[in-house]
């Protein structure tokens, strides 16, 4: 009975307890869900244009990151960097779609997730190779970030918002907005829905793969620079950032791999329930659980919609 | 011109369905097991045996697991790691439980333990299918990796939180622990995979194996000829968990003496992936060119530049390594997307028709 | 070939399968609305009808993969609404695709023992070893499979990947494998679509031969009229998920709904 109450009570009477407490912890489960669902969005770009389940999405994150301080460190100006990463990122993606990509259509989802991880290793070996393997700190003040936090009186307490995490949302929710109109408006997204839908069907309508494999995988990279940027001005830039792609497969299967509003609400979902289990019923199992219990989330949902909270349900023909 | 088929003729039906239908290949096979048990043993090197040989079989025992379960199943797992991890928990609990029971039947046993775990985190399969597969198989990683660190009684309640090895003897002769000679690890590592991998082989060639493959090729056919679903795919996770199980206990018993739970981390779990993929999806044989290409290459990566007496600093040459690794892999699935057992394939039908080139 | 152990005997020309008010829909979309009809054990049922008919969906439901919202569906006198496509196998029920459904990774000889598996019993532990009855049962039934790809004659591609064939072979193949199920009642199909003069002319005689020979019960889905009024015994006529005419294939011709369905009619 014991146990019982702990799990089902305790918690919640906690939570009624302290509610500013309780709003801290929403405010930062959003915060890094937010974070989850930008990695998960690139991951959706490119699941939804090449069919690639693109593990090296994390990687490209640092590798992003790394490139803006590095050249920072070199004594290139901070916006200067800035357009030097986003060429890298462009160079990147053209590589990839000519060395790895174009090689290797037509093959089976899973040579490509495998070729996708060669890529992260060769990515984090060339890194550490360019620009060393200790952490260093983002160049978030000279980027025009700001810097410390509001405190907000409520509920009787405070409520402390760092004004990056702020920052952070709301360019987030720009590239969201941006990402969708160019999706829904222009010729190439239409051209990139097409490819998504089918690779041969696109073909037969003219439909350059490699233009649009290039576009996409350059889109996602900007996505990884912006993630690499927040997440960085949070904690360092290191090789150890690659851990959060990890943690935003979750969002991917709540959310499904193919839907934008899935990656996003999947990752609100995840990193709120995430930071309330870890705060409140953490206690109970001992730390670290934050580590498998947004997979746990997500498996529980996939319970009851296998196809994902965005996903279509799907009607078996054969 | 000596690797022919021609004027073999089989009478049964039973002779055209062995392992080995031609009568060279069965020559190959003898003579390969005669090295692995009576040349290597003599002539190795101790170094060659713990650091490369015994790892490569205990590799390719994982990566057989993990094909039986993605090659041949068509199921995707990224939680290899987690299962090799209960397996090697699960034999350091059995000798603790029963000191002296005899190590070769504990660790053997202790696959079944994982097998049962393979199981329940199989249990997602039902209702999901690829990718989504993958990443739900992630959180038995993750559970399981967490388990490993935060429970202390499956360590005993160590302060090193790790595992260490006792020694355990069979006729007297000392098997695991650290009076154990590499010569015996290694015989007992090869004994061990050479018969389950005889036992996979079976499994694979009959009614369970072409169920298992038409799981893969095809879900909704199968079911329809008779097939269930969730009975096949369960199976196929057990008994996948149970091999990568017993490589897991003989990963700490017999090769490294002693382990933590990162040993059994994520990406133990990509290694052999990478093992699997290299090798040739839905290949036994493939599974051991692909542990030894994955695990020989650092080595070779290692040794060269000082072959060449060229000085790099340690850390560049690691670099270079996790570089040269990346580059390699993505080059082996671009010349050859069905792995090393398929460029094996091909050389033995040109070995048939030589010198005709077809 | 013997026939199926499960349930009771039904002797020819009695109703082997009824579907009775049969309706399916997914979502708003109607696929059959209140179908009826029979089929009798040993002979060649057809089912036709314009594109979008619903017949695929029927075939479906007979096998269990869909479930009917309404209806009743009785099998060998057992009635049941709802059933699993394994229970459909085992109680007799084999089928064919329209987009071939091969195991593709393996070969043709693997896809049609696996056409044995519901009639295999050895269990695990001797699977593993292959040894004794486990390998005899493999025998005993290999040989059985080399007699149905004897009767196909394909014994040449018996080693070759299937997903490598021509399409007309794979269809043999698929057959094969429904074959060796041993079914009582067999579901095609449209076992001939894409193929040439020559295939369809020995894909018909395997299908007559199936029938006189182990006396399976077909029902076939095709669009080649030629074929089906040549093979069938008795056609049932769907258009837009509707029954609109059961009978003979000379009934079925002269009806003026069918010749309406299928050239269109002046409204």
């Amino acid at each position: 009975m014991d146990i019982l109450y702990k799990i089902f009570i305790d918690p919640f009477v906690q939570m009624g307890g302290a509610p500013d407490l309780l709003v801290q912890t929403l405010w930062e489960g959003l915060v890094g869900g937010v974070l989850y669902a930008l990695i998960a969005l690139g991951f959706v770009l490119i699941f939804k244009a090449s069919g690639v389940f693109n593990f090296a999405q994390g990687i490209m994150v640092v590798f992003a990151a790394l490139t803006l301080v590095g050249l920072h460190e070199h004594g290139v100006p901070a916006y200067v960097a800035l357009a030097l990463t986003i060429a890298v990122m462009f160079g990147l993606a053209f590589t990839i779609e000519r060395l790895v990509l174009r090689p290797l259509v037509n093959q089976p989802d899973i040579i490509l997730f495998m070729a996708t991880f060669g890529m992260t290793y060769f990515l984090i070996g060339l890194g550490e190779l360019v620009f060393g393997g200790n952490p260093k700190i983002m160049i978030a003040s000279e980027l025009g970030l700001p810097r410390g936090a509001i405190e907000i009186k409520m509920l009787g307490g405070f409520v402390s918002l760092q004004k990056i995490d702020i920052a952070a949302a709301i360019i987030a929710s720009i590239m969201v907005t941006v990402l969708a109109i160019f999706f829904q408006k222009t010729r190439i997204g239409r051209a990139l829905r097409a490819v998504a839908d089918s690779h041969k069907a696109a073909l037969s309508v003219g439909i350059s793969l490699e233009q649009i494999w290039v576009i996409v995988w350059f889109a996602a990279g900007i996505v990884a620079l912006a993630t690499g940027i927040m997440w960085g001005a949070r904690s360092d830039v290191s090789f150890a950032l690659e851990i959060i792609a990890l943690k935003a497969l979750p969002v991917l299967i709540l959310g499904g791999f193919t839907s934008i509003p899935g990656a996003i609400v999947g990752g609100v979902i995840i990193g709120v329930g995430e930071k309330l289990g870890e705060f409140y019923w953490g206690p109970l199992l001992g730390s670290g659980i934050e580590s498998w219990l947004a997979y746990v989330i997500a498996l529980i949902f996939l319970l009851f919609r296998p196809q994902g909270l965005f996903g279509e349900r799907i009607i078996e023909r054969i | 011109m000596f690797y022919r088929e021609a004027g073999q003729f089989k009478t049964s039906y039973s002779a055209d369905e062995s392992v080995f239908p031609i009568l060279q290949d069965r020559i190959g096979i003898a003579v390969i097991l005669g090295l692995a048990f009576v040349v290597i043993p003599l002539t190795a090197t101790s170094f060659t045996l713990s650091s490369v040989l015994i790892p490569v079989l205990i590799f390719s025992l994982a990566a057989i697991g993990l094909n039986l379960l993605t090659g041949y199943t068509g199921l995707l797992s990224l939680g290899t790691g987690g299962f090799m991890g209960v397996g090697a928990y699960a034999c350091y609990k059995l000798t603790s439980l029963f000191p002296n029971a005899n190590i070769i039947v504990l660790i053997l046993a202790s696959g079944f333990f994982s097998a049962g775990i393979g199981a329940v985190f199989g249990l997602p399969s039902l209702r999901i299918k690829g990718f989504y597969l993958a990443v739900a198989t992630l959180a038995s990683q993750f559970f399981l990796s967490w388990c490993f660190v935060r429970v202390p009684w499956l360590v005993n309640y160590n302060v090193s939180n790790a595992i260490e090895v006792p020694t355990r003897t069979m006729f007297d002769i000392p098997i695991t622990g650290p009076n154990a000679t590499p010569m015996t690890r290694y015989l007992v590592v090869l004994s061990i995979v050479v018969g389950m991998t005889w036992l996979a082989s079976n499994l694979l060639r009959g009614r369970i194996g072409r169920t298992w493959m038409a799981v893969r090729d095809m879900d909704i056919a199968a079911e329809l000829i008779g097939i269930r679903l969730y009975r096949t795919k369960l199976l196929a996770f057990a008994v996948s968990s149970f091999y990568c199980g017993v490589a897991g206990a003989m990963m700490v018993f017999l090769w490294l003496g002693a382990a933590e739970a990162d040993s059994f981390n994520i990406n133990q779990s990509f290694l052999i992936l990478f093992m699997v993929i290299i090798g040739g999806l839905g290949s036994l044989i493939g599974s051991f060119f692909g542990a030894a290409f994955i695990w020989g290459l650092p080595i070779v990566l290692k040794m060269l530049p000082e072959f060449f007496g060229v000085k790099i600093h340690a850390a560049t040459v690691e670099h270079l390594q996790f570089m040269t690794l990346g580059a390699l892999i993505i080059f082996f699935l671009v010349v050859e997307p069905h792995g090393l057992a398929r460029l094996w394939q091909i050389g033995k039908q040109k070995l048939r028709v030589w010198p005709f080139p077809y | 070939m013997r026939a199926p152990t499960s349930g009771p005997e039904v002797a020819a020309g009695d109703v082997l399968l009824s579907v009775e008010n049969v309706s399916l829909s997914f979502g708003g979309v109607k696929a059959v609305t209140d179908v009826s009809f029979d089929i009798r054990k040993g002979e060649i049922r057809a089912i036709i009808g314009p594109n979008g008919a619903g017949k695929t969906s029927m075939l479906n439901v007979i096998n269990g993969f869909y479930h009917p919202q309404k209806g009743r569906i009785s099998f060998k006198g057992k009635t049941r609404s709802k059933m699993r496509p394994h229970e459909a196998a085992h109680g007799g029920i084999a089928r064919t695709f329209q987009n071939v459904a091969l195991f593709r990774g393996m070969t043709a000889l693997d896809n049609i023992m696996a056409g044995r598996t519901l009639k295999m019993h050895r269990n695990f532990f001797w699977q593993l070893l292959r040894f004794g009855p486990a390998l005899a049962e493999e025998v005993e039934h290999r040989h059985r499979v080399e007699e149905i790809i004897e009767f196909l004659e394909i014994q040449a591609i018996r080693r070759v990947q299937v997903g490598r064939l021509p399409y007309g072979l794979q269809k043999r193949v698929e057959l094969g494998r429904a074959l060796a199920m041993e079914p009582e009642l067999l579901l095609l199909d449209e076992p001939m679509a894409g193929m040439n003069l020559e295939e369809k002319e020995d894909m018909s005689r395997f299908v007559l031969d199936v029938n006189n020979h182990y006396g399976t019960t077909i029902a076939l889905i095709e669009h080649d009229m030629g074929v089906v009024m040549d093979l069938s015994d008795r056609v049932v006529v769907l258009d837009h998920g509707i029954k609109i005419a059961d009978g003979t294939p000379d009934q079925v011709k002269s009806n003026q709904k069918v010749i309406d369905a299928y050239l269109g009619v002046a409204h």
